[in-house]
């Protein structure tokens, strides 16, 4: 473990997670996505009108390498909800279609659950992953 | 440099006792099946983490992205 009273960076990223009840990790900006992954996982919250507060991890290596050190997840995007790690890409979608994640953010019954399993409308899906079997 | 979707298989498999893995990729991006009894009663976040800890630093790194879909099966 290091020394998180002389480490700012940790610090930051310590008060980032505990002062967004929603907060996402990751690669790019919402608007602007540089990865397949974090574009998913921005669509899913974007689909249920959720508000977040976004962290793009690029400008500075130390910025995922604590993150990950902090969190135990070594992958970007890491969705964050009242100070605790939900997931990543994989995880957040499985929720989102199983109905689990609109119910930790309180959306029940707002959003569909068992349609619309793609988030990305209107767009191609950036990775396909699911439903390989 | 790249990794065969085999190699991750069997690491997978020889990692975390009684699973199966099935696994697809490019040599560099991966999508993995898995499952096994190892899985069971653990939160989604500790099951994607058994995996990953198979891998290591190599997430991100030679590995560049290993998307990962677990079933949890009965012990027995």
């Amino acid at each position: 473990m290091s020394d998180t009273s002389n480490n700012p960076m940790r610090e930051a990223i310590e008060t980032a997670i505990s002062e967004n009840p929603v907060l996402l990790f990751m690669k790019g900006t919402p608007e602007a996505p540089a990865c397949g992954f974090s574009a998913r996982t921005v669509a899913v919250l974007e689909s249920l009108d959720q508000p977040f507060a976004a962290v793009n991890i690029l400008p500075d290596p130390a910025i995922r390498q604590e993150l990950s050190a902090l969190s135990g997840w070594p992958t970007i995007p890491q969705l964050f909800v009242d100070g605790e790690l939900v997931g990543g890409c994989d995880i957040v979608t499985e929720m989102y279609q199983s109905g689990e994640l609109q119910q930790l953010l309180g959306k029940e019954g707002t959003a569909p659950v068992a349609e619309a399993p793609e988030p990305a409308a209107g767009e191609p899906a950036p990775l396909s992953i699911e439903n390989l079997l | 440099m790249s990794v065969s979707p085999d190699e991750l298989k069997q690491r997978i498999e020889d990692g975390i006792p009684g699973s199966r893995a099935a696994v697809t990729g490019d040599g560099h991006h991966f999508e993995a099946m898995v499952e096994g009894p190892a899985f069971a009663g653990l939160s989604r976040i500790a099951q994607h983490k058994l995996v990953y800890d198979v891998f290591g630093a190599e997430l991100g790194d030679r590995i560049h992205a290993l998307s990962l879909k677990i079933t949890p099966t009965e012990d027995r």
